[in-house]
């Protein structure tokens, strides 16, 4: 191996998983915290550590030896969220940062100790810009390598350059980082890194195999690893600020054309596609609306501006553009505009068909689709999404054209054809009704009556009794009708565990006399027309 | 391709289109239905630019929109982009039962005052349209609207009354199938269709099909009655023909047997 090792400076932070629950979650890191993975304990706090709670302690040793422990549960996910403005403060300061492990990121030494003069005052300088920005405590080593600038964090130290076999010589096996291997090095009276590193090279690779001749090559500061350094995610947030309030809705629409194809020239420029698009507008007084869109396929520059007029349509002209959690009228005109696209994922090219059509007959209907949104508002053309569930209408979802098309309730579809992207982790959702499935489902069911012959009306006990064979039905103020067939009670008891939304039915498939079928259900003594199998 | 170059302009008729005819996308004349309603229709399948009604059945809900979404069926699954106008209470379930793509199906529940503007934009650029119509739809307005249809090469399938379609279909009679007193459940219907239109459909039409069919019977076995001239491939949910009655004079289908001509007259 030729070269030596890069020098390298080391931000480590103490704890960090403790911090970073701190951080999310709002567990005070200054009480008695564990963070604890599979039963044992990874991390803990500095009260802890005083009350004498150790890594790898179990949970209940833990908690008899600091019986006020806090108990969290390891999280890689949150620990790496929580870090991310830690990395992006160091970036502010440096260039080329690799993370080591959340709570670890390192730098090459060269270039800052350089510009901020001095390994020692880079070293400062960065621990005090962290400590301002994200509030958070970290500690600085510099070394050759990262190994052993890792362990010169821990000690809070500047190891002098070449210094680092010296350095690491004084350690103990345990700082490897393999617990196996220390154990076996201790028991054969290995004790310091300088006492491993001083064994001859093939016989260490003999003897511990390749994981054993890399930790002999660490152990005496040979750690020739190249930094693998991070490339800070490109800002590809657009915004635009207009003196003049805008408060026509034209205006605001021709204004989100023009942001549109800026956000959209950006994001191909770096090849990347948006799925997922939040379109933030600020009024003059400071009212904010925050909506995100999400798209099936990928926003072009044409959808995104239709999203950003549909959207301050709905805001600045009150329109009936869409019921539901709409926000009050804007008192003044906006004058920020910011399109965060999100669901940012590389743009391989959407294919066209090899001759040109599939693509072109998408297009078509994508053009047609979007022209009836405009006329009708965006919710006004729907696609029907099949899920689970019991009844015909719970397992249709209806989803804005262009949306996301994900079921409310996750489920094979009825059809018996295999659910795209689900293996056999759907549930069977017992109780749906068998095929054929009504053409004719009505959003509120009609309600109705059903006598049996000697013009009794059918009533079904708590027990699914039912009284007496039905004969006539009237639904609403019809004429009665003939019952020829029925079958059922086949009852249906939803989230009884839930009393706001349970709902308890037995329900009957009848044909009529003029030809007709009809699924009815009776819920509290009710009945009522839930579907026609027209 | 020797066998095909025919001299004489009468051979072009079919392949050459004058710059302003609409753009036939792919060339496909006709979108395809499922075999059992070809014998229905003029051209065996939905003609571009041909407006087909389906007319409300007497008594009303005896079948009238399985046989739109049985018509729809074929075109969607072979790749065609649908819409449906002003049907707030469609079954999606049974639209994928019968084989229809739900994510080329569009649905605007209430188009509203709209309606018309909707119908014409959607001709622009979907393969085949079907609209609930409005109780009062002036004559000039189905005019343009056919029109619009014929000129940009979309089937415009009206639901409900509809004079001057190219053919109407209409449900006469729907008999389910499958429950009893007390017992059983709804497994398939004898629909008998009709058809009425103008042009080379003038001859009134009758056909009777399963619709649905039988072939979603999965949960509880049973012996299907025998049926000569079935096919083995699962056509789960798509209208199934009936067997033939007697010897009654059969339509010229691909599949002879497989409809029932009732009225040859």
């Amino acid at each position: 191996m030729t070269g030596s090792p890069v020098r390298t400076l080391l931000l480590w932070c103490p704890d960090w998983p403790v911090l970073a629950a701190e951080i999310v979650d709002g567990v005070p890191a200054t009480g008695p915290v564990a963070v604890l993975h599979a039963n044992r304990v990874v991390a803990c706090s500095e009260r802890a550590r005083a009350e004498g709670v150790r890594r790898g302690l179990r949970k209940r040793e833990a908690q008899s030896r600091c019986p006020q422990l806090t108990v969290v549960e390891y999280d890689p996910g949150r620990d790496a969220r929580a870090f991310e403005p830690v990395v992006a403060a160091v970036e502010e300061l440096v260039a080329g940062v690799e993370v080591v492990r959340p709570g670890a990121c390192a730098v090459a030494a060269r270039g800052p100790s350089r510009y901020l003069g001095g390994e020692e005052a880079a070293a400062e300088r960065i621990i005090e810009h962290v400590a301002q920005s994200c509030l958070v405590e970290s500690q600085v080593g510099v070394a050759d390598g990262v190994f052993a600038a890792g362990l010169a964090a821990r000690a809070g130290r500047v190891v002098a350059p070449g210094g680092t076999p010296e350095f690491l010589a004084g350690l103990p096996v345990e700082a490897l980082a393999r617990p196996a291997l220390a154990d076996l090095l201790r028991r054969l009276g290995v004790r310091t890194l300088g006492d491993f590193a001083a064994l001859p090279a093939g016989d260490v690779l003999a003897r511990f195999g390749f994981d054993g001749a890399l930790a002999h090559r660490l152990a005496g500061g040979r750690d020739h690893r190249p930094l693998a350094v991070r490339q800070p995610p490109a800002d590809l947030t657009v915004t635009a600020e207009y003196d003049e309030p805008v408060d026509r809705v034209d205006a605001a629409a021709f204004a989100a054309r023009a942001l549109a194809e800026q956000l959209h020239d950006r994001l191909a420029g770096h090849g990347l596609a948006c799925t997922r698009l939040g379109i933030e507008a600020v009024t003059a007084h400071g009212q904010e609306l925050h909506r995100v869109w999400r798209h099936d396929g990928l926003l072009t520059a044409a959808a995104i501006a239709d999203r950003v007029r549909w959207q301050l349509d709905g805001w600045l002209s009150g329109s009936n553009g869409r019921a539901g959690a709409r926000p009050a009228r804007p008192t003044a005109g906006i004058i920020r505009l910011r399109l965060v696209p999100d669901g940012v994922i590389a743009q391989a090219g959407l294919q066209s068909g090899l001759w040109g059509e599939t693509g072109e007959e998408r297009e078509r209907a994508h053009r047609a689709l979007s022209r009836v949104q405009g006329i009708l508002g965006p919710e006004a053309v729907v696609t029907a999404v099949l899920g689970g569930g019991r009844s015909p209408s719970d397992q249709v979802r209806l989803v804005p054209w262009g949306d996301e098309r994900l079921p409310t309730r996750p489920g094979p579809p009825p059809s018996g054809e295999p659910a795209a992207g689900r293996g056999g982790g759907a549930p069977p959702w017992p109780g749906r009704l068998p095929p054929p499935a009504p053409a004719v489902v009505l959003s509120s069911p009609l309600t109705a009556t059903v006598h049996d012959a000697a013009g009794e009306p059918v009533v079904v006990s708590a027990r699914l009794a039912v009284s007496a064979a039905p004969a006539r039905l009237t639904v609403g103020t019809a004429r009665p009708v003939e019952i020829v067939g029925w079958a059922g009670p086949w009852p249906v008891d939803e989230r009884w565990w839930a009393p706001a939304e349970a709902r308890r039915r037995a329900r009957f498939q009848v044909s009529l006399a003029d030809g007709t079928a009809l699924l009815l259900a009776v819920e509290a003594g009710q009945w009522l027309v839930e579907a026609i199998y027209d | 391709m020797a066998g095909r170059m025919v001299v004489g302009s009468a051979a072009l008729v079919d392949l050459v289109r004058p710059a302003s005819a609409p753009d036939q996308v792919g060339g496909h004349r006709v979108l395809p239905v499922v075999p059992e309603l070809t014998g229905l229709l003029p051209n065996r399948g939905l003609r571009r630019g041909s407006t087909i009604s389906v007319a409300v059945g007497q008594p009303r809900r005896s079948g009238g929109t399985s046989l739109v979404l049985a018509l729809l069926a074929e075109a969607s699954r072979a790749g065609s982009w649908c819409a449906v106008v002003g049907v707030p209470t469609f079954g999606a379930g049974a639209a994928a039962e019968l084989g229809i793509a739900l994510d080329r199906l569009a649905l605007v529940p209430n188009p509203g005052p709209e309606w018309a503007t909707v119908v014409a934009a959607l001709i622009d650029g979907v393969d085949v349209v079907v609209t609930a119509v409005p109780a009062a739809v002036s004559a000039s307005v189905a005019t343009r609207l056919a029109a619009r249809a014929r000129q940009r090469g979309s089937v415009l399938v009206p639901y409900g009354r509809w004079d001057g379609a190219d053919v109407t279909l209409q449900v006469v009679r729907g008999v389910w199938e499958g429950l009893g007193p007390g017992r059983g459940r709804l497994r398939r219907r004898e629909v008998t269709v009709s058809a009425r239109g103008r042009g080379a459909a003038a001859r009134p039409k009758e056909i009777k099909v399963w619709l649905p069919g039988d072939e979603l019977t999965r949960v509880i076995p049973r012996t299907v009655p025998s049926t000569v001239g079935r096919p083995a491939v699962s056509l789960a949910g798509r209208p199934r023909p009936v067997a033939a009655v007697g010897d009654r004079a059969r339509t010229g289908t691909a599949r002879p047997g497989a409809l029932t001509l009732v009225d040859p007259a």
